[in-house]
């Protein structure tokens, strides 16, 4: 088993996720791309956690899910709020900071 | 290790991931979104049981998919379902931008990956079995200081979500006493419309009621009905109070019409027997009666 | 007393100090503590006279030490007095002159409020030029050099509030700046040379350094000359002395007659060590004088300003000193003679034309004057007998200094060459040209017709002539017989050039190319030719009041023979363009650089802002970018 596979998949999956970043508006679909990139990561940790033969990999990547358990939490509670004022999800419709 | 077995699991996950991974990018509605993640989330934690993490695996289920993705949804749901986006951009360029970059991201890590010389996996042997308690050894023993910063972490952001999606007023809530001392100062009718009342006949919304003397209460009926013009006169009528006292319910007041118009039949030439004089009758008999 | 001869200069400086610390206060007794200065200053100098007379002639060049000054690398200079017959002559001038003239300015000046701050200045000025001539190494005389300068900047414009007289003491000070210039090479290169700045190390061994140094030699004498030019006001920088008339007349007596002016003579007399080894620099300083002694003697011909004509005299007689000096080691001694003979009757005759002034309500327009004598008794006879000095008419005292300065021109260079007949013949017709300026002087203002009137009615000028008070026919007096009897006293038996020789060595005198009676006889007939066309001209004939248009010759001599266009055109503009040049390229090149680089750097981050749109997505657009290069970099260091 060529377990450079998994990393092959962690890459496509980190590349899918910067993708949507990118590419969509909707600032849910956004926070889902970053989750799918620290997902990846996740992939890649244990992957290589599995090769080394070292759980510390396999602690960071729990380390990982919890921080981004969290980041989620204040992330949405974020979007939220400012649809609450704003009455909008769009990534575009916040530019205040513009210049 | 069951490479055989692995492999094949792997072939057949892998490409089913990317797809939902793609559909999270091409995906309308957020709500196909988020189910093409929870696909992803699902397939990832059995890579995780795959690759020898079964702690790992399971808490991914539990707390990825479980919590994160159904926030996701709850979050999807306040904000509104149908709540997508067109696929025409409003920056200039962002779409070739972004997917140069995402592509050249790709390329350049998978340059990196190509360069990588893999040693042959040494695996966890015999301790995938006791695997969470090798790792709570490792996480209590070496992390235990990370271990307890992120304990706080997640503490802060509860605390962050509550306090950010808490509600606040701007203005002093206004409770029943404020209301009803509203109401009072402006001199508004304090108390509900009148009901019918004892002597009423009817007890229709467009018919007035009758105070104790008998007169009607204007007040009574709907403003808007009154303005409408479609307010009728509550006029005393003694057949229905004959009607009361004898227990039958009195006519409904679109009789009258009948019984005109089947006294405008009566006088025309009697030609249809049946219907015409059962009608007859059945009027003539309310009429006679009415008479009485 | 040797040993407490820095008393001569502490009593001046701390009274000076006194005088204008104490400010308004001191005003009702100021000017006699300045005068008390003064006299101390002159008690202690005779004290110290006495004490080097007393003295073998061989020992009569003493160093008083007064205390370790610089102590820098391989430069070690001490602060110390040196105590010799040049010095004390100069300290006897300095200190008698000055004393006598501080008496009369408190006579002068009494009607100025400023008094007290004109003998601060005035004893700032006499603690300065003791300095100079006291000083054991060149860099106390040149800090001598500059307190001078300094003082005589202060009193030249002491009445600055007259924009012109203040221009004239910038005027004075910037020329003596550039002079000065001339010092500091010459002080650098003396200390390449001999490695030390004291007199004691440099004189005695300019002899022995001289074989292999005879550039270095030859640039220290020039250099030392040029900064002698600006402080004695020889050609070429000799334009700011007219200016300098503008200070009040015992300013233009003490400093610009008979001290300051003299300390550039005072410099080569003591070099003499070295231009002695520099013949090409001493030819120079010679030609300097002649030069020098012929233009003031055109330029005073045609002056009407009663100072500015003796202060054109002036310059032309230290012409005659520089000419004396610059013919070597025989002309030293005769230099310093007419120096000291020069410093009484000039500033007699300064003195004189102040108290003239001070009759004649303060106007010195020679064309207004004319029959004082009747009127001003003293000044006539002292301003008579500085006159008959500076003539030279024996046996006055400009007789005996003058008459051996001619001779001494005749005999440079052993008699051979051109060197004795161009330059003898151009003391020889300075003197006939001095004669008839001078008299011209005296006879414009004390004899002919008054060009003035005491009564109103009159067209002409309205003046009220009167003797002037007692403290300031005193002064005169004594000048006047100093200048009467001085040069006689000091010649009799040589006794002055003895007294010298411990500085300038003996020499042997030499046979002048014309025999030394042919030449006095000659001189007295230039004289009295000269003082005949003038009293033709000026005594019997009438003056005009009005300037009349006169020759080319006269009108160039009136504008100081265009000296100040050269030195616009050829100095001042092209310093003018030079300095608006640089602020010009300050501004837009130094400036601009900066201020452009300011102003390019806010371009830059009006177009980085640009970058901020306010939308999340361009920022990640950006992080991912950068992510991507660094993730490229990374790769390409793996490799």
């Amino acid at each position: 088993m060529d377990y450079a596979n998994y990393l092959y998949l962690a890459v496509i999956l980190f590349t899918i996720g910067g993708a949507t970043v990118l590419l969509r508006r909707n600032a849910i679909i956004v926070f889902m791309g970053i989750e799918l990139m620290l997902n990846a990561a996740n992939l890649a940790f244990v992957t290589f956690s599995r090769i080394h033969g070292d759980l510390t990999g396999q602690v960071v990547a729990f380390f990982v899910m919890t921080v981004a358990a969290a980041e989620v939490v204040v992330g949405l509670a974020i979007i939220v709020s400012i649809y609450r004022s704003r009455r909008s999800v769009s990534v575009d419709d916040i530019n205040l900071l513009k210049n | 290790m069951t490479s055989g077995a692995e492999e094949v699991l792997f072939w057949c996950l892998a490409p089913l991931m990317v797809i939902a991974a793609l559909g999270l990018i091409f995906a309308r509605k957020a709500v196909h979104a988020t189910i093409c993640m929870v696909f992803v989330m699902i397939s990832l934690a059995v890579m995780y049981i795959a690759n020898q993490a079964p702690f790992l695996g399971i808490v991914q289920v539990v707390v990825y998919t479980g919590a994160v993705m159904m926030l996701f949804l709850f979050v999807i749901m306040l904000v509104g379902v149908d709540a997508g986006d067109s696929l025409v951009d409003t920056l200039k360029g962002q779409k070739w931008i972004g997917w140069i970059l995402g592509i050249g991201l790709g390329i350049t890590l998978f340059s990196f990956l190509g360069r990588l010389t893999l040693s042959g996996g040494q695996g966890h042997g015999s301790t995938v079995a006791n695997n969470p308690a090798e790792l709570a050894r490792v996480l209590l023993g070496n992390f235990v200081f990370p271990l307890e910063l992120v304990g706080i972490l997640l503490v802060t952001a509860a605390i962050a979500a509550l306090t950010m999606t808490h509600k606040r007023n701007l203005t002093r809530r206004i409770g029943q006493k404020e209301l009803a001392d509203a109401r009072v100062a402006s001199g508004a009718r304090l108390t509900p419309l009148p009901s019918p009342g004892v002597f009423a006949q009817r007890n229709a919304m467009d018919v007035p009621a009758l105070d104790p003397q008998g007169n009607p209460v204007e007040s009574s009926v709907s403003r808007v009905l009154r303005a409408r013009g479609q307010e009728r006169d509550a006029i005393y009528d003694p057949e229905i109070e004959q009607l009361d006292k004898a227990g039958r319910p009195a006519p409904s007041t679109w009789d009258h019409e009948i019984e005109a118009s089947s006294a405008a039949l009566d006088e025309m030439p009697e030609q249809g027997a049946g219907v015409a004089d059962g009608e007859a009758s059945q009027s003539e008999n309310s009429s006679t009666e009415k008479e009485d | 007393m040797i040993n407490a001869s820095w008393l001569l200069i502490a009593i001046p400086l701390v009274s000076s100090a006194i005088l204008l610390l104490a400010g308004k206060r001191s005003n009702s007794w100021g000017h006699w503590l300045g005068v008390l200065a003064s006299t101390a200053s002159f008690v202690v100098g005779v004290g110290a006279l006495f004490e080097l007379l007393g003295k073998d002639a061989s020992e009569r060049v003493v160093d008083v030490h007064l205390f370790d000054w610089i102590n820098a690398g391989s430069l070690h200079v001490g602060a110390g007095l040196r105590i010799d017959p040049l010095s004390l002559t100069f300290v006897m001038l300095v200190t008698f002159v000055g004393t006598l003239i501080h008496v009369y300015s408190v006579a002068y000046m009494e009607h100025d409020t400023d008094r007290r701050r004109f003998f601060a200045y005035l004893n700032l000025f006499v603690a300065s030029m003791l300095i100079l001539v006291l000083a054991n190494s060149y860099l106390l005389l040149f800090v001598g050099w500059e307190g001078v300068g300094l003082a005589s900047y202060l009193l030249i414009g002491f009445w600055n509030h007259n924009p012109n007289y203040a221009t004239a003491a910038k005027k004075a000070f910037v020329m003596n700046r550039v002079a000065d210039v001339g010092m500091i090479v010459a002080l650098g290169s003396i200390f390449a040379t001999f490695g030390s700045l004291e007199f004691a190390q440099v004189l005695p061994n300019a002899e022995g350094l001289a074989a292999g140094n005879q550039g270095m030699m030859n640039l220290i004498g020039i250099m030392l000359l040029v900064a002698a030019c600006g402080k004695s006001a020889q050609f070429p920088l000799q334009a700011w002395l007219g200016d300098a008339m503008a200070g009040p007349t015992p300013v233009s007596a003490l400093i610009h007659a008979a001290t300051m002016v003299t300390a550039g003579v005072y410099l080569i007399v003591r070099s003499g060590a070295i231009f002695t080894q520099a013949p090409n620099a001493l030819l120079v300083v010679a030609i300097i004088g002649a030069i020098t002694l012929l233009f003031g003697a055109i330029v005073g011909c045609a002056k009407d300003d009663i100072k500015k004509t003796l202060a054109a005299s002036t310059m032309s007689q230290i012409g005659y000193m520089m000419l004396a000096a610059g013919l070597g080691p025989i002309g030293y001694a005769f230099a310093i003679f007419h120096l000291l003979t020069h410093g009484f009757f000039k500033a007699g005759m300064f003195l004189g034309a102040g108290s003239v002034m001070h009759g004649m309500s303060d106007d010195v327009n020679m064309r207004n004057f004319g029959a004082l004598s009747k009127f001003m008794k003293i000044t006539w006879i002292t301003f008579g007998l500085g006159w008959l000095a500076i003539l030279g008419v024996p046996p006055f005292s400009g007789f005996w200094s003058k008459d051996k300065i001619i001779e001494s021109a005749f005999a440079t260079n052993h008699g051979e060459g051109w060197q004795p007949w161009v330059f003898g013949l151009v003391a020889l017709i300075g003197a006939g040209i001095t004669a008839f300026y001078m008299s011209r002087l005296f006879f414009m203002t004390f004899h002919g017709k008054a060009r003035w009137s005491s009564e109103e009615s009159s067209e002409l000028v309205h003046r009220h002539p009167h003797e002037s008070p007692a403290l300031m026919t005193w002064p005169m007096i004594i000048l006047a017989v100093g200048s009467a009897f001085l040069g006689l006293v000091l010649s009799l038996g040589d006794r002055f050039v003895t007294w010298l020789e411990p500085v300038t060595g003996h020499v042997d005198e030499h046979e002048p190319v014309i025999a030394v009676p042919v030449l006095m006889i000659v001189t007295l007939v230039l004289v009295v030719l000269g003082v005949f066309l003038a009293w033709r001209q000026y005594g019997a004939a009438t003056v005009p009041t009005t300037p009349p248009h006169g020759s080319v010759l006269t009108r160039a001599a009136r504008a100081d023979l265009y000296q100040d266009s050269v030195n616009e055109a050829v100095f001042m503009r092209p310093g003018q363009y030079a300095t608006r040049t640089l602020v010009f390229g300050d501004k837009k090149l130094v400036d601009g650089a900066f201020t452009g680089l300011a102003a390019l750097i806010g371009t830059i981050g009006i177009g980085l802002k640009k970058l901020h749109n306010g939308y999340i997505r361009t920022y990640a657009a950006m992080m991912l970018a950068g992510l991507i290069i660094v993730l490229i970099v990374a790769y390409v260091i793996w490799n």
